[in-house]
């Protein structure tokens, strides 16, 4: 027996898993509520407790946390073009386990700097500009950053000719400034692992300190990451295999929260046709988009803006005073509970709406052009449609007793120009195990990847008996 | 050599006649310039991204399929509005649609903010010699 204890902070809860390495198996989990944020190790006691009344006494050889609690990890993505180096910063900063709380793109204003200042993010990636590219926009955005109070620490990663003067008008400035690759160091061509190294690196020397994490909690052996940076690390886990063990291949995963939804996948995505062309950004093979409006409670308000009252009312099949009576409660109360059948069939509804908003924004789409030749296809981000596994996370997915309908309503969409999954297999993450494996992924990545494919890598027709 | 000087190109529209994109390409890369090929089908605003992103010297608009007067309608408007203020403008291929003269297609892409304007037929050579003088003074 070789015991590994996992942790994750969450925004709620705060849950914690014992896994035996040696045998590749999980020996129990156990959560309870997050403490406040300025001290999470009550919860975390009390929820050590609950396990080891699972497991008895263990002598863990190693302890592996991750955190999503006290709001996350917070950034701002700054950039030139909005769909060129600004949704760059966006896919570094989501790909780091971030949230990005606001994107900005061209010239920043006055405006602009104090909304910052007020936010306070944890860190403001700053982008714009190829290599030898424009380099009078991210430099005038230095100078609007360096005057926001706060000393929040300032990743540079655009062009590099304007690197060093950015660096150090934000450092004359008082802020912690580094200085890393380009996130598109030519055009079209994405770069996010240096900048999403150093974001990593920030965030373990300068965050978690400051998110009631104390020392001794951080240093739990080894590396503390952001909640869906682990989720991610165990994605392209089961995706891609060991040096020893093929992976399942391509994948996608969902989580709806209360309040946003995280939409991953680990593909490639190119155009499936010959006669298809690839325009814009080359998008990366570990992809996470993250609707940070899209939930089922604090978010609910976003969804019924995303697809509009009427759609909530068709899929929910209540009728429309009704939906318009729950959503108002929901307002007024986010840890109203679907104890009801009214309000289960809400819930219905607004997961369907937020997994389908939250795929159809990740995936890519194509745009078809006749001529007498025949027809011609222009692809932008992702083609999705041969994804064969989605995983479904998240408390409101895993619980419910809908799941497989949710899924299956939510992939109802009937255009050709949405690159979605056809007919994907729904694979439920029931034992929560996503974040704890991708942490044990750093550290026994044998053990990690055996576990995760005992759960989701099973032909389910074989195991039917099909 | 290298000269510096950056060039954004494509084919606008919902053109797909890949081949003189292709040769252009190759020409102007061996010519000394750097190019950012945006291949065929390229919207007014994938041209505008580039440049923006890149602080490109002159954007290329081929046009081969027939519709390239409507393709390009306003698009110095919004290199204008872009802060892409004066940057260079050619277009070429063919836009002489049935049988005007090439003079007054000409005049009309002139009117609607393109510095140069090649007829077909208009060789690699020709178009390297013009932007040498627009961009190097040569
Ligand atoms: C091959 C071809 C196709 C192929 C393209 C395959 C591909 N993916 O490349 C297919 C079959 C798909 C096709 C389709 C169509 N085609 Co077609 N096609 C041709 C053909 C035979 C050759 C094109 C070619 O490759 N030429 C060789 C290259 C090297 O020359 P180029 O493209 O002209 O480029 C050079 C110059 O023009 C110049 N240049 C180009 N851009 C620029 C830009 C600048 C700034 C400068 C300075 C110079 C410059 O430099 C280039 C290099 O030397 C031409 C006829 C011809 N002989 O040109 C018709 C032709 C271009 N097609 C034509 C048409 C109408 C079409 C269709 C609309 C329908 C049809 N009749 O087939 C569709 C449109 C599809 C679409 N949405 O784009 C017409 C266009 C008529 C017009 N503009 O008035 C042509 C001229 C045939 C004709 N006489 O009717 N086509």
């Amino acid at each position: 027996m070789h015991p590994v204890l996992t942790i994750d902070f969450g925004s709620t809860y705060t849950k914690v898993t014992a896994v035996d390495t040696a045998s590749a198996r999980v020996i129990a989990t156990a959560q309870d509520f997050t403490t406040a944020a300025t001290d999470l190790s009550e919860g975390l006691a009390s929820a050590l407790a609950k396990l080891e009344g699972k497991t008895g006494a263990l002598d863990y050889q190693a302890r592996l946390a991750c955190s999503s609690a006290a709001g996350g990890l917070r950034m701002v993505a700054v950039g030139l073009v909005p769909a060129l180096t600004a949704k760059a910063a966006r896919f570094a900063a989501f790909g780091a386990g971030a949230k990005v709380i606001a994107t900005y793109a061209y010239e920043m204003t006055r405006a602009d700097g104090e909304a910052i200042a007020r936010q306070q993010p944890d860190i403001v990636l700053l982008s714009g500009g190829t290599d030898g590219g424009n380099r009078a926009v991210i430099t005038s955005n230095a100078k609007v950053l360096a005057k926001v109070p706060g000393d929040f620490p300032v990743i540079v990663a655009g062009n590099r000719a304007a690197q060093d003067e950015c660096a150090d008008i934000l450092r004359a400035a008082g802020k912690p400034a580094y200085v890393t690759e380009n996130v598109m160091p030519t055009l079209n061509a994405l770069n996010v692992r240096p900048a999403q190294e150093i974001i990593r690196s920030v965030f373990l020397e300068r965050i978690i300190l400051g998110k009631g994490l104390s020392r001794e909690m951080a240093l739990v052996d080894g590396i503390l990451m952001p909640t869906p940076a682990a989720v991610m690390a165990a994605l392209t886990l089961l995706a891609d295999g060991t040096p020893e063990h093929k992976g399942i291949g391509e994948l996608m995963a969902v989580d709806v929260g209360g309040a946003t939804t995280d939409v991953y996948s680990i593909a490639r995505g190119l155009p499936s046709a010959p006669t298809t062309l690839l325009h814009g950004l080359r998008e990366p093979y570990v992809k996470r988009t993250v609707e940070g409006d899209i939930g089922m409670r604090y978010g609910a308000a976003g969804v019924v803006q995303a697809a509009g009252l009427d759609v909530v009312v068709e899929v929910s099949g209540l009728s429309k005073d009704v939906v318009q009576d729950l959503l108002q409660r929901i307002h007024e109360d986010a840890s109203l509970l679907p104890q009801t059948e009214e309000l289960e069939a809400l819930d219905f509804a607004l997961a369907v709406l937020a997994v389908r908003t939250g795929l159809l924004r990740h995936a890519g789409t194509l745009t078809q052009v006749y001529t007498p030749m025949g027809a011609v296809f222009r692809q932008e981000g992702k083609d999705l449609t041969h994804i064969a596994k989605l995983i479904v996370t998240g408390g409101t997915m895993i619980y419910s007793k809908r799941t497989q309908e949710i899924m299956a309503e939510a992939l109802a969409v009937n255009d050709p120009a949405a690159l979605l999954p056809k007919t994907p297999e729904i694979l439920v993450d029931d034992r929560y195990i996503l974040a704890s494996m991708g942490l044990l992924a750093g550290y026994d990545q044998t053990a990690a990847f055996h576990i995760l494919k005992e759960q989701f890598g099973k032909d389910v027709n074989h195991a039917a008996g099909q | 050599m290298q000269n510096g000087k950056k060039l954004v190109l494509g084919v606008i529209g919902a053109d797909v006649h890949a081949v003189g994109n292709q040769i252009l390409n190759h020409a102007f890369r061996e010519a000394g310039f750097d190019v950012i090929n945006l291949g065929v089908m390229v919207s007014q605003e994938e041209f505008i991204d580039a440049a923006v992103e890149s602080a490109a010297d002159a954007i290329l608009v081929s046009s081969l399929y027939g519709h390239g007067e409507l393709d390009c309608q306003g698009l110095r408007e919004k290199c204008d509005e872009a802060g892409l203020t004066g940057i260079l403008l050619y277009v070429g291929g063919n836009i002489v649609v049935g049988k005007q003269p090439f003079e007054e297609v000409e005049k009309r892409f002139h009117n609607m903010g393109f510095n140069r304007v090649f007829g077909p037929g208009t060789s690699p050579e020709t178009t390297i010699q013009a932007l040498r003088e627009d961009l190097l003074g040569q």
